[in-house]
């Protein structure tokens, strides 16, 4: 059919593990984001505070979320590739 | 006209137009045009990703809301980077296995339903649109600058590049786009951003010696039983005027009118000098009472009055490390000057006052100053909403949703977004150096911020201006290249293969889908010209919750709850669309789009996405619970339909 796949995909082994681990980081991070609302709503003066070489906490907290997505990201990789070559044997088409 | 920069950027153009013919070659079948035969390496995805996802929006419109607004505008860039979670840990495999050419296949796979081709196809070329007008925005403001070029002239010259690309080459020639596209707008602000710290801070900064400081008047002023009284008495008062609690005042010297920013501190009145633009009812427009031309504009602005309390020659910094600048910057003893525009009509003439305001550096560097984190209920929500919205968008974009189609796998597809990510992150982190360089450099156009970081480069040289510009314009070829791919693909393949069954041969099919890039293209062209003047950022907030309130409930319901129904999704998406945009429509920044008052708007927040993505999901649910029976196609975890 028209709408199936592009590439002609095996089964994934791995799939059920991959998508546990992506939803438990996804919620680890969206606690982390929703902090930084909220702090920002409840205690807003709590931003302007320096919390490290001179920078204040809205700086460092800002920062530091596109850097704990990336964080996050990378070991959310090698998780998975760590899965998939586990699961090699009875996997067809990951690559 | 200095003609070199403009040579660069015709032959970066050029090179662009070149690369799309070459690959048109490669674009004879469906899967071609559309996924780029699903042939294209996880890395080159990776960068094209950012290429796609660093639109107009993101180099011009954050950085452009930085420099008028701080810390507020990076709100977007955290927003925007945190939406790539959302789509590496719960998306990017799952759209991968499911999908073929767009996002309605995936969203269908499970289902096969009429519904859901129809609804699916209309959220994208909605979605795709309301992307786009931000993008066509950011091409009319950056052609001015460089070629001279009415707005109007900028919209439809990309308009009509893009029309070309996209109708000769597809996918595959917008991917190779975007991936020198993105690589060279990260290497080039990177290069903007070095230069910026080795120039470091002064209070009177003058573009590197091209633009010298104006000084603007400062009068003291005493009030008399209401009446106000200069102490210069070679000033004249003239009249006053209220604006949006705003005291204006109009004072003449030696026959000249100057408009004054009232401001009453520990007991004194300042007044401080601004800039306005009137028009006469016969058109005319006066730039500070002398009439506009090349040479007599509005100054370009942004300054720290003081730099942790120094100000002229002791306050010069010299080069800086990059947390120096920042450390600089928000200290509370800096002192930041913004400007803004206040609208009026006296004496049969339009006003534009652009007056002057004051900020300390710790609130500059903290949200607040768009975003009021600290105000009513009501702004505390629309800050909820926004930044919901934006982490919730990016998964829900289609024309990012379709780049995962471009790669053979499940696996390349995650990782061609982690590339993404480290690219897009590291670029939002100087989006925050841009901004604020642009901030107090004396480079912002009060009347429009989209231009303050291209306008930062030219305070380094017309060279890195003239290439900055181009890749900003090449930014705004590629995404809106990959959007009318999407809104193409959505219309050729979506509706008319498979909601009208008309299943034409693959030539035809792509036939089709590039004459649905041209109607596309014109019609972003038109809303380009519309939304003049709108900082694209925002816009682009507003199409993202759109997005999240149109696609994601379906998208993760379909993935993760076995009883969704096919009727359930189509619900979702038709309420998530209907109410996201009659939200955006009724909301008083619309309303100043309109030429109306804000107070009058019937609904008092700009973002949607705290009503609409919630109200999407419930109803999601509950259309699923009533139409057990008859709707639901039965559910398999790899996607393929029962």
């Amino acid at each position: 059919m028209f709408h199936e796949p592009a590439a002609k995909q095996g089964r994934d082994p791995a799939t059920e593990y991959k998508t546990r681990l992506g939803l438990w980081m996804f919620l680890a991070y969206g606690l982390i984001y929703a902090g930084f609302v909220a702090v920002n709503l409840l205690w807003p003066a709590a931003m302007e505070a320096t919390v490290a070489m001179g920078l204040n906490l809205a700086v460092v907290y800002g920062f530091g979320l596109i850097i704990f997505a990336l964080i996050l990201a990378v070991i959310y990789n090698a998780a998975c590739m760590k899965e998939e070559k586990r699961l090699e044997g009875s996997s067809g088409g990951e690559g | 006209m200095d003609w070199m920069p403009v040579a660069i950027f015709v032959a970066f153009v050029g090179a662009v137009l070149g690369m799309s013919f070459y690959f048109a070659r490669k674009a004879k079948s469906a899967a071609g045009y559309y996924a780029a035969g699903g042939n294209i390496h996880w890395s080159v995805n990776g960068i094209a990703f950012a290429g796609d996802y660093l639109s107009a929006a993101s180099f011009l419109g954050i950085c452009g809301m930085i420099a008028t607004a701080g810390y507020d505008g990076f709100l977007y860039s955290i927003g925007y980077l945190a939406g790539w979670i959302v789509a590496l840990f719960v998306v990017a495999e799952p759209m991968k296995r499911l999908g073929k050419y767009t996002f309605t296949d995936a969203l269908d796979s499970k289902f096969n339903s009429k519904g859901i081709q129809l609804a699916a196809a209309i959220s994208t070329l909605v979605v795709s649109v309301f992307y786009l007008i931000p993008q066509m925005v950011g091409a009319g403001v950056l052609v001015t600058p460089l070629l001279g070029l009415p707005h109007a002239v900028g919209v439809m010259m990309v308009g009509g590049i893009v029309i070309v690309i996209v109708s000769t080459a597809g996918m595959t020639s917008t991917t190779y786009v975007q991936f020198i596209k993105g690589g060279l707008l990260v290497v080039f602000s990177s290069i903007i951003v070095v230069a910026l710290l080795v120039r470091g801070l002064s209070t009177e900064p003058d573009q590197g010696g091209d633009v010298p400081f104006y000084k603007y008047a400062t009068l003291a002023a005493t009030e008399v039983n209401g009446a106000l009284a200069l102490e210069d008495a070679s000033w004249a008062i003239a009249g006053t005027k209220d604006v949006s609690g705003v005291t204006l005042v109009k004072a003449v010297k030696d026959g000249k009118a100057t408009w004054f920013k009232k401001s009453a501190k520990d007991g004194r009145i300042s007044l401080y000098e601004c800039q306005v633009e009137s028009v006469g009812a016969d058109g005319a427009t006066l730039i500070n009472g002398a009439p506009a031309s090349a040479d007599n504009k509005l100054r370009q602005v942004g300054n720290l009055e003081s730099i942790e309390g120094k100000k002229g020659a002791e306050a010069a910094t010299g080069s800086l490390g990059p947390f120096d600048f920042l450390a600089k910057i928000g200290s509370p003893d800096t002192v930041v000057k913004t400007w803004k525009a206040l609208k009026f009509e006296a004496e049969g003439q339009k006003f534009t006052v652009y007056a002057p305001s004051f900020t300390t550096g710790n609130k500059v560097l903290k949200p607040g100053q768009k975003f009021k984190v600290e105000g009513t209920p009501l702004e505390k929500l629309d800050f909820i909403s926004l930044m919901l919205a934006l982490f919730l968008g990016t998964a829900a974009l289609p024309h990012i949703l379709i780049r995962y189609y471009t790669v053979a796998t499940p696996a390349a597809a995650r990782k061609s977004t982690i590339v993404a990510i480290a690219a897009i992150g590291f670029f939002y982190v100087l989006t925050l150096f841009m901004g604020l360089g642009a901030m107090s450099s004396g480079v912002v156009n009060p009347a429009d911020n989209n231009m303050s970081a291209p306008l930062l480069a030219r305070s380094f040289g017309t060279v890195l201006f003239a290439i900055i510009s181009a890749i900003a314009f090449a930014t705004v070829l590629g995404t809106v290249s990959g959007l009318i791919v999407a809104a193409s693909g959505a219309v050729a393949h979506d509706l008319m293969d498979r909601y009208m069954g008309l299943h034409m041969p693959d030539r035809r099919k792509v036939a089709a889908g590039k004459i649905a890039a041209v109607v596309v293209g014109i019609v972003a062209i038109v809303l380009g010209i519309l939304f003049h003047g709108v900082n694209v950022t925002f816009l682009v907030g507003l199409a993202f919750a759109v997005a999240a309130s149109a696609n994601l409930p379906a998208i993760l319901m379909m993935l993760f709850w076995k009883k969704t129904t096919a009727k359930g999704i189509v619900a979702s998406i038709l309420v998530g669309i209907s109410l996201s945009i009659g939200i955006i429509l009724f909301s008083p920044d619309m309303y100043e789009l309109y030429g109306m008052a804000r107070a009058d708007a019937p609904i008092p927040f700009a973002n949607p996405g705290i009503f609409s993505i919630p109200a999407s999901f419930l109803t999601l649910i509950v259309v699923s619970l009533m139409t057990q029976s008859g709707g639901n196609a039965g559910h398999n975890p790899d996607g393929h339909k029962a």
